[in-house]
């Protein structure tokens, strides 16, 4: 066992690799929590039944009647969520210091994979408890689908296996959640893995380079073994602390007030509320992920040098586009919500149009404006450029996903929390 | 190794022949894995004609909406006596909309969608009109066929029945 451990790993490794700060070791800490949730699950599948009549009730009982039941549950949830965070958080650090590239392009490609089976995995396991919350999420995040263009309603279907969220959508959920996305995500994982090892460990910086190499044991296994404790330590803590949410049996004829998407879906909803459903489920969360797919196969002038935003120039345009973003955020959907709806003083006009090419034009010249008479007054490079874009993409996601969860109050209106 | 001629040697040979069996294996799995799960799938979608008796007819009043929750529809009598049987599920995400009796509006509490008596949208986000069930009126008895759900874009007229 310890030398399958030692096999992962490389015989020696540089020295400023180890600086806990090159990575943060997200990485490393994505694939405890995978180990972690696998575990879990395994011990919560022994109490588990999969149907809807019976879920909830064996959900109640796991968590009252069996011992250490709510634990274990409570590690299952909390370390899911960690998961979803670390690894975004993991995918950002590779993006902003230039590991997408190169040799590590199939990478970068596999790693977003990765990041997609987590999303499902995390949406797939929050139908099982089948309480309010559960199911009324799982109906919002589905129906999203149905707006795709043509395949979207038999799509929908096809996941729901019926028209509504059923016993058979509650199989099939089940089924991905504890067989084919595990299985997906640890074959994968591996991969992704032995990959960063094969395009010659971590990104450094030029002056990294240069320095001595280190025998990997013990100088990296002990680091992330403190990682790993350190992290197994905050993920009980949590589990300890705040239970896992459980609310009333669903019930499909009452939907609560207010009916949220699972947490991670938040953003996409906050852009329901703004824009056409062809635009906010479709177009702009597309274009997005082909953005993100698009990226390592530009050509750059030159290669990645693995500093943090590439430069000083490079820092300061980030700085820049995450203002801006923050900025037509906020203000996009205060001025929505109290000021200007253009579906309601437009009456006349389809709702694509008044609701959703119109407000994305106006979207598309603010960012063409930012780019005319800011971003160019610094003379950045390529690479620059493309940072500033996905600064801007991702802190606009965050700063929507975090109006959905925080600011949606009661009919989904802004209101303190 | 290729043959001075040009020629496809043995060895090539075979390696194309292998090639292409895999190929072919795997495509055969797939076309076995999507059968597998459409044949199974397929059986929960067919929803035959399933009529619920909801009352007589005298016992809905003009502009008021009845909720049958385990039909989940709400059976809608006009001002002109027509009825129409609404889907309770709003069309923008569906979620389970409510009857305000005071505002004669349902109102949905994901994104505040409003929609009048008819199912004719007042409010956005919501694109479409509510969804509706077809319903009989036989001998002053009205039924609702709750296997047979109809989409529309808008409020029409012929959408309602009357009572002879």
């Amino acid at each position: 066992m310890h030398s399958v451990f030692l096999h992962l790993h490389p015989l020696k490794v540089n020295a400023s690799a180890l600086r806990f700060n090159r990575t943060f070791g997200l990485g490393g800490m994505a694939a405890l929590l995978i180990i972690i949730q696998i575990l879990t699950g395994i011990l919560l599948r022994f109490n588990y039944v999969a149907s809807p009549a019976e879920a909830y009730n064996s959900i109640v009982y796991l968590k009252d009647q069996v011992l250490f039941g709510q634990f274990v549950r409570n590690i299952h949830h909390w370390s899911g969520v960690f998961l979803l965070i670390i690894a975004f958080l993991h995918f950002l650090r590779v993006f902003l210091t230039g590991a997408y590239r190169d040799a590590r392009k199939i990478n970068w490609l596999f790693g977003l994979f990765l990041l997609l089976l987590i999303v499902f995995s995390n949406f797939t396991g929050y139908l099982l408890p089948w309480d309010q919350l559960a199911y009324w999420a799982i109906t919002v995040g589905t129906t999203i689908i149905s707006y795709f263009p043509l395949v979207g309603e038999s799509l929908r279907t096809l996941i729901l296996g019926g028209r509504e969220v059923s016993a058979s959508t509650l199989q099939t959920f089940f089924t991905f959640h504890t067989a084919v996305l595990p299985f997906l995500l640890l074959v994968l994982m591996l991969y992704h893995f032995w990959r960063v090892r094969k395009a010659g460990g971590i990104l450094l910086p030029e002056s990294g380079s240069k320095s001595e190499l280190l025998p990997v044991m013990p100088n990296l296994v002990f680091r992330e073994f403190i990682v790993a404790l350190v992290l197994v330590a905050v993920v009980f803590t949590f589990a300890a602390l705040f239970n896992a949410p459980l609310l009333e049996k669903a019930n499909p004829a009452y939907s609560m007030n207010p009916t949220k998407a699972p947490w991670y879906f938040a953003g996409v909803q906050e852009l329901l509320m703004h824009f056409h459903p062809f635009f906010a489920a479709f177009i702009i969360p597309f274009g997005v992920v082909l953005f993100f797919i698009w990226i390592p196969f530009l050509k750059y002038d030159e290669p990645p040098n693995g500093h943090w935003f590439i430069s000083e120039k490079g820092k300061q345009s980030a700085r820049y586009s995450a203002l801006f973003a923050i900025i037509v955020t906020l203000s996009g959907i205060m001025f929505n919500e109290y000021i200007l709806n253009f579906e309601i003083i437009m009456p006349g006009l389809p709702a694509l149009i008044s609701n959703g090419i119109l407000p994305f034009i106006i979207l598309l010249l603010l960012m063409a404006g930012y780019y005319l008479f800011v971003l160019k007054r610094f003379r950045l490079s390529k690479a620059e450029v493309v940072q500033a874009v996905f600064v801007f993409i991702v802190v606009a996601f965050i700063v929507l996903t975090l109006t959905g969860i925080i600011f949606r109050g009661k009919d989904m209106e802004l209101s303190w929390p | 190794m290729k043959a001075p001629d040009d020629r496809i040697t043995r060895r090539d040979f075979f390696g194309i022949a292998w090639k292409g069996l895999g190929i072919l294996a795997a495509l055969e799995a797939l076309g076995f894995i999507t059968a597998f799960i459409f044949s199974g799938r397929s059986k929960n979608n067919a929803s035959p004609k399933q009529l619920l008796e909801a009352g007589p007819v005298d016992l809905f009043g003009l502009n008021t909406v009845t909720a049958f929750m385990g039909g989940r529809f709400y059976l809608a009598r006009q001002q002109d006596g027509g009825f129409i049987a609404l889907s309770l599920r709003c069309t923008h995400l569906g979620c389970a909309i409510s009857w305000e009796d005071e505002k004669k509006r349902f109102i949905c509490p994901c994104h505040s969608s409003a929609f009048d008596i008819s199912g004719e949208v007042l409010n956005p986000p919501a694109p479409k009109a509510l969804n509706y069930y077809p319903v009989l009126i036989e001998n002053g008895v009205v039924k609702v066929d709750i296997g047979t759900l109809r989409e529309r874009n808008v409020f029409r007229k012929d959408q309602l029945t009357y009572a002879q």
